[in-house]
């Protein structure tokens, strides 16, 4: 079925998304039996890009798979407690776990464009996916605001109609962001953006990240120390002792975590002596 | 000398024109032996398959010669009166398959999807035994089953069509659509009709084209299956964005197994199927041919002409095949598939 596109500037400009402050609640997570989150608490205020750091293991990718509902898509996996998009449980029994993934997007570590697809058609999947269409000069005003967000557009205006695959791994993954901008998502998680790509298309994203968080809410998982600093405001520390589940170590401003840690564990990580 | 003069001499730079210069593979002495023997068993498939085309067309040869256009044109087949052609069988033939590929490729797609998207985890691995059990059921078992079981039902299924569906030319038939119960199911005038045999090849295409597509469907890549749910997308959005797209060789490739085996198939066919050599487009009336039951039925007690003309149609249906996977082919490799890009 057709559903005729909203006039401009309502669901579909994005950037006029709604200010959403995401709050994880107790959040424990399991693979079978093996318990590998424990009671994790983290509040992700808008406007503001948190960094998820922490050793191989720890949990970080998992914690931010729970908060899109990507997590119960592995068949053993299991969670609890609550995640709450403004005060709103996205658990909640009668939540459309398709409209949570909408409102919360997800970029992933490996670039995952859909490769039989235009660059256009990447861009406008999403909408296609959750049942919007766009036709015309809509549309191509819209591939040519997400790819302009997403510090793509230069690149790529000249080709529109190439696969999403021609392109290189770092547009690949802008590619993937601008898709992510182009259904409205409240809030964009990112797990690892940049660990499969050259410095200078990470410096690219990164400048992207800070453009994005003018406007919406921004987690971040990454493995590099002067990422986390050069882009997010907060950060959590999470660590897995030996045998044990992931827990949040510290968590407080960039500056903070970075600066003055509170925890000789903290200390020992941001400073590169372990993990 | 010093080591650190070694690490400032510099080799110069020649000041003639520089050309492309041969590079030996270098293989390794296993590699090279595993090269050659691998080359020689695919050429003998090859020529295997070579030579029973240049054998078939080789035996043909008197057949056309002797009946020209008219063996193509022909639709009886009665060797005693020297009148032999192929028209009915031919028609036959692509009806039969093409029931068994209308009916048979949707429910096979279905079936595919629903295992490798929807069903339980748990009971996955069950399904995809099963359906590969069923793929190598062989085809006289489906054939007693059709016969015994689907026929004396699928007649009703075949006068509802004649009754509802009857201005369609090809479910119309000359009686009354009643009427042809003539007291028992088995002198009905639906029996042993196209359609039933169709359905009858329609159950054995099924497993063998849904399995090839299941085993591509559950190779369309993770990273894209998330990506398409991150968006927001639904399973049938994820089937649509990313397990189509990518299983799209899959799925033109088993439909043309699919139809290579409808079109090959013998013996269920021959067990459903009153012959009758009759141009006839009207799929639901008793009486109907293709290629491979005619060979199968007149084999034995052929001699000499006939023999060869039996080759000839043999050669057809082999051209016939050959012609359709060739199609089949050009259309994979024109198509863009996801399949090779990997994310």
């Amino acid at each position: 079925m057709s559903i005729a596109a909203p006039p401009k500037g309502t669901a579909l400009a994005p950037g006029a998304g709604v200010q959403a402050h995401l709050e994880a609640v107790n959040v424990s997570a399991w693979f079978g039996s093996k318990k590998v989150l424990d009671r994790v608490c983290l509040s992700m205020p808008e406007t503001t890009v948190t960094a998820l750091i922490g050793p191989s293991g720890c949990g970080k990718s998992t914690f931010i798979r729970i908060l899109n509902r990507m997590h119960e898509t592995i068949a053993s996996a299991k969670m609890a407690g609550e995640v709450r998009l403004n005060g709103e449980d996205i658990y909640a029994p009668g939540r459309k776990v398709t409209e949570t993934r909408r409102r919360i997007g997800m970029v992933f570590q490996k670039p995952n464009p859909f490769p039989a697809m235009s660059i256009t058609d990447n861009v406008t999947a999403g909408l296609k996916l959750t049942g919007v269409r766009v036709h015309g000069e809509a549309k191509e005003q819209l591939v040519e605001q997400c790819l302009t967000r997403a510090g793509l557009w230069k690149e790529v205006r000249d080709r529109l109609d190439q696969p999403g695959s021609a392109l290189s791994g770092g547009q690949q993954q802008r590619l993937c962001i601008a898709r992510s901008l182009a259904v409205d998502p409240d809030v964009l998680l990112m797990d690892e953006p940049c660990s499969a790509l050259d410095p200078t298309s990470t410096r690219r994203i990164e400048e992207t990240i800070g453009e994005l968080a003018q406007a919406m809410t921004i987690v971040i998982v990454t493995h590099n120390m002067q990422q986390a600093v050069r882009v997010s405001q907060q950060c959590a520390f999470f660590l897995a002792e030996e045998g044990r589940p992931g827990v949040i170590v510290e968590s407080d401003s960039t500056e903070k975590v970075f600066g003055d840690p509170v925890d000789p564990r903290t200390r020992d990580y941001v400073n590169g002596r372990f993990g | 000398m010093a080591a650190s003069a070694d690490l400032l001499e510099k080799p110069e730079a020649s000041k003639e024109a520089d050309e492309p210069r041969t590079i030996e593979p270098g293989l390794a002495t296993a590699d090279r032996v595993f090269h050659h023997s691998a080359r020689a068993v695919a050429m003998v498939v090859l020529a295997l398959t070579a030579s029973i085309g240049l054998f078939l067309g080789y035996q043909s040869i008197p057949t056309l010669r002797h009946y020209g256009l008219k063996f193509l044109t022909e639709s009886q087949w009665q060797p005693h009166l020297n009148i032999l052609g192929l028209s009915a069988v031919l028609t036959g033939t692509v009806e039969v398959a093409l029931i068994a590929l209308v009916v048979g490729f949707p429910l096979a797609l279905l079936t595919a999807l629903y295992i490798s998207e929807y069903s339980p985890q748990r009971l996955r691995p069950t399904l995809v035994a099963l359906l590969d059990l069923m793929a190598g059921v062989p085809s006289i078992v489906f054939g007693l089953w059709a016969y015994f079981l689907l026929e004396p039902r699928a007649i009703y299924v075949a006068r509802w069509l004649s009754e509802y569906l009857g201005w369609i030319p090809i479910f119309k038939v000359d009686f009354d659509t009643h009427a042809a119960f003539l007291g028992s199911v088995l002198n009905s005038h639906y029996g042993a009709s196209a359609l039933i045999a169709g359905l009858a090849v329609a159950t054995m295409v099924i497993p063998l084209a849904c399995s090839v597509m299941r085993s591509v469907f559950s190779q369309a890549p993770l990273g894209e299956r998330e990506g398409a749910m991150a968006l927001g997308g639904s399973r049938w959005g994820v089937i649509r964005a990313v397990v189509l797209p990518f299983g799209r060789r899959g799925i033109i490739g088993g439909t043309m197994l699919g139809l290579g085996r409808a079109l090959g198939e013998t013996v269920a066919v021959l067990l459903i199927i009153s012959i009758a050599f009759d141009v006839k487009y009207k799929v639901l009336t008793t009486g109907a041919i293709t290629t491979s039951a005619l060979i199968a039925n007149s084999f034995g007690e052929a001699t000499g002409a006939q023999l060869s003309a039996l080759l000839a149609a043999g050669f057809v249906l082999f051209l016939m095949t050959l012609a359709i996977n060739t199609l089949a082919a050009v259309f994979v490799n024109r198509s863009r598939s996801g399949a090779g890009t990997d994310a």
